[in-house]
């Protein structure tokens, strides 16, 4: 019962590629898209969860890409294998940096985490040796699983929609575990979650860590995906578009996080057409959004629904009926 | 009831007959993808000027092959991986028959694969030689490499009698890959770098870095970058009160450049494409008549030319030239016309494609010009 989100999610997922096979929006937006709602869901857990902010996501997102890039392109390393060390390396300085950083609170968090994702994007630009600089890497090679390699649009749909989900699934469950529970007490109060036994520092630093693991995974993907990789995709605007995303759909759901990333990357694809005006409406919208549901799309709107279903009259004359059934059978 | 059947299967019929005679009509769709917005907003808004104008007038006068041309374009702001999910929707979901852009080196080196993959062809706007080094099957590029700018560059100096260089480059990748060529061609020519400076592109004051080369003892600056950033390594030269002869790159060819460094800009040598200085060019140039007629259309609806316009100028003219020898839209017969492009008079020089080389220019496409009373003056 608690996974029928999922399931309904999934399905919905699974079915868009039969229904629709190799068709632009379907493959390849819906790949982009999800990536994006791994990075989302991801970066949910700390922002959501958590309540720690973090201005410089795209930086981990980044170490899996040019991880599993140059591994495989300079040392011909196998993707799989790249693709552990990209995690690691994401994972090692999540950690390294958590402590220090996650002493910090609101703005000043805010600019530490910003400062950390504007020196890992000078770090891709200037060690051209490595990253290739500007003008980026090209020829990743495609990424082999186990002896099936994948490759064109509809084989990346699937494998990218498999990775989401499991972290979806993952996400879920760390929610409803003594972590996800030990974190929502950090958000609540820290100090009051201190006085209750919880490891505050601790349990930061394992979402910290946890969140940029998602992010390098993503980041791998996409490197494989894309085969080519620039810093442009790892920059300053990528960061707040993605906590964009999270606050979009709703902070403290997975689901939320998940179709706020999905929202915005249609949004871009749709609002093209407009060209000039594009993003005139896109930041329109996203005030639109925010000013009348603010606790995000996902969340606001299936409130909503909540409160039509709980007040309208047929349902409540539904409910009369039940009970003065259930009423008139114990009597 | 059956008299209804008939009725519908009458009107789907029709509807069918209809639209495959409609589809002998469609347009020739030609897509791009170039960076309108963005950082590198000046050469994307002039090129895709010029694509929307030349297309308009072609249109006017009944179009290619007796059909309309479609110009689908979509902005990436610069972005490669914008560049990646656009090819991909310019290739499956419009339908395009062409490519011509990438405003960016960046762009264009990121949708290669896909490119390569789905065999279309592709003509690229933008500078590295990487695009064309090793040559792939489908993709083709008009605009001048980096590498010409520095062997021009190096040219000049070498006849100057010059040989120990100082480098001040930015931290952009049009900077970072002509730093990389003046760095890989200078023991060709037998120039010595004495000083190899770097600064930030959103830098306001490079004194510091001039400093230091003012400390050495190189006979030359050389600064390859594009924007404000060259017309304030500029200024602050002029302020320094060092006298030693300025380079600068290709990118800086432009009125603005001129307009930002004001007086420090006096005595400025750089290689620049024949358009800039269309006007001096003697009238037996093969380029000029081109170069002016391009001048005037562009100039009569948007203002002052730029180089880069003047690209996609060459490249979806080149393009339209295969599809009309090709005689159809066919990708692989337009590809192989694109490749036997021989003696074709463009804005960026004269072109001869083989299969060996895909960018078909020379270094006679570059005229060493130098910035004399705020105006520029052809020094060769």
């Amino acid at each position: 019962m608690r996974l029928v989100g999922f399931y309904l999610f999934a399905a919905v997922a699974v079915l868009l590629p039969i229904l629709f096979p190799d068709n632009y929006f379907v493959t390849v937006v819906g790949a982009s898209a999800g990536l994006h709602v791994i990075l989302a869901v991801g970066l949910n857990l700390l922002m959501g969860y958590a309540g720690q902010i973090s201005l410089g996501h795209a930086a981990f997102f980044g170490m899996g890409a040019y991880t599993s890039a140059i591994l495989t392109t300079r040392f011909a390393w196998p993707g799989l294998l790249a693709m552990a060390a990209g995690l690691l390396v994401a994972g090692v300085m999540a950690w390294l940096f958590a402590r220090p950083i996650l002493r910090l609170r609101g703005h000043y968090l805010a600019m530490a985490t910003l400062g950390f994702g504007i020196i890992v994007h000078v770090i891709m630009v200037q060690a051209m040796h490595w990253t290739g600089g500007p003008d980026g890497l090209a020829g990743i090679p495609p990424l082999n699983l186990l002896g099936w390699t994948v490759e064109g649009d509809q084989q990346w749909y699937g494998v990218i929609i498999a990775a989401m989900l499991l972290t979806i699934w993952l996400s879920l469950n760390i929610v409803d575990s003594r972590m996800g529970r030990a974190l929502r007490a950090v958000r609540g109060s820290e100090f009051a979650a201190q006085m209750m036994g919880i490891d505050t520092a601790r349990a930061k630093t394992q979402v910290f860590v946890v969140s940029a693991l998602f992010a390098a995974f993503a980041g791998s993907l996409f490197a494989h995906q894309q085969a080519f990789i620039s810093p442009d995709s790892f920059n300053l605007m990528i960061s707040v578009e993605l906590v964009t995303m999270v606050v979009l759909g709703g902070m403290a759901s997975t689901f939320g996080a998940a179709c706020g990333a999905i929202a915005l990357t249609l949004l871009h694809q749709g609002l093209v057409v407009f060209e000039d005006y594009e993003m005139l409406i896109h930041g329109g919208l996203l005030m639109v959004v925010m000013i009348f549901l603010p606790q995000g799309l996902f969340v606001g709107l299936s409130q909503g629904v909540r409160r039509v279903m709980n007040n309208s009259s047929i349902v409540l004359r539904y409910r009369e009926i039940v009970s003065t059934k259930l009423s008139s059978s114990s009597r | 009831m059956s008299s209804r059947w008939w009725k519908i299967n009458l009107a789907v019929f029709l509807l069918l007959v209809g639209g495959s005679l409609s589809s002998a009509a469609e347009p020739i769709k030609i897509g791009t993808f170039l960076s309108v917005t963005g950082p590198a907003s000046f050469l994307g808004d002039p090129e895709l000027k010029t694509l929307q104008m030349v297309i308009g007038n072609l249109n006017a006068k009944g179009g290619l092959l007796g059909r309309k041309i479609e110009l689908i374009h979509y902005d990436t702001g610069g972005n490669a991986k914008e560049a990646v999910d656009f090819v991909k929707r310019l290739i499956k979901s419009d339908n395009v028959d062409i490519i011509v852009g990438g405003t960016t080196s960046g762009d264009t080196l990121a949708v290669i694969p896909d490119i390569e993959k789905e065999g279309i062809p592709l003509i690229s706007l933008a500078g590295a030689v990487d695009i064309v080094e090793p040559v792939k099957k489908w993709v083709f590029k008009v605009a001048h490499s980096d590498r010409m700018a520095v062997a021009k560059i190096y040219d000049d100096l070498r006849k100057r009698g010059l040989t120990k260089v100082a480098l001040i480059t930015g931290d952009g990748g049009f900077d970072k890959s002509g730093r990389e060529q003046l760095r890989k061609l200078a023991p060709e020519y037998g120039m010595v770098i004495v000083a190899d400076e770097a600064y930030g592109n959103k830098d306001t004051d490079m004194t510091a870095q001039l400093t230091k080369i003012r400390a050495t003892d190189a006979q030359a600056i050389i600064n390859f970058g594009f924007g404000q950033a060259p017309a304030m390594v500029t200024k602050n030269i002029k302020q320094l009160g060092i006298k030693l002869p300025v380079y600068q790159s290709h990118g800086v060819a432009s009125k603005t450049f001129i307009d930002l460094a004001g007086d420090a800009a006096e005595g400025v040598r750089l290689p620049a494409a024949a358009l800039v200085v269309a006007e001096q060019l003697p009238d037996a140039d093969l380029q000029k008549p081109v170069l002016l007629a391009y001048k005037k259309h562009y100039e009569a609806q948007y203002g002052p030319v730029s180089t880069f316009g003047g690209h996609a100028y060459d490249g979806v003219i080149m393009a339209i030239e295969a599809i009309k020898r090709a005689d159809s839209v066919n990708k692989a017969t337009v590809r192989d016309e694109i490749e036997k492009t021989k003696g074709f008079i463009g804005t960026a020089g004269v072109f001869n494609m083989t299969p060996e080389d895909h960018m078909g220019l020379t270094l006679d496409a570059f005229k060493i010009v130098e910035i004399r009373n705020g105006g520029w003056k052809i020094v060769e």
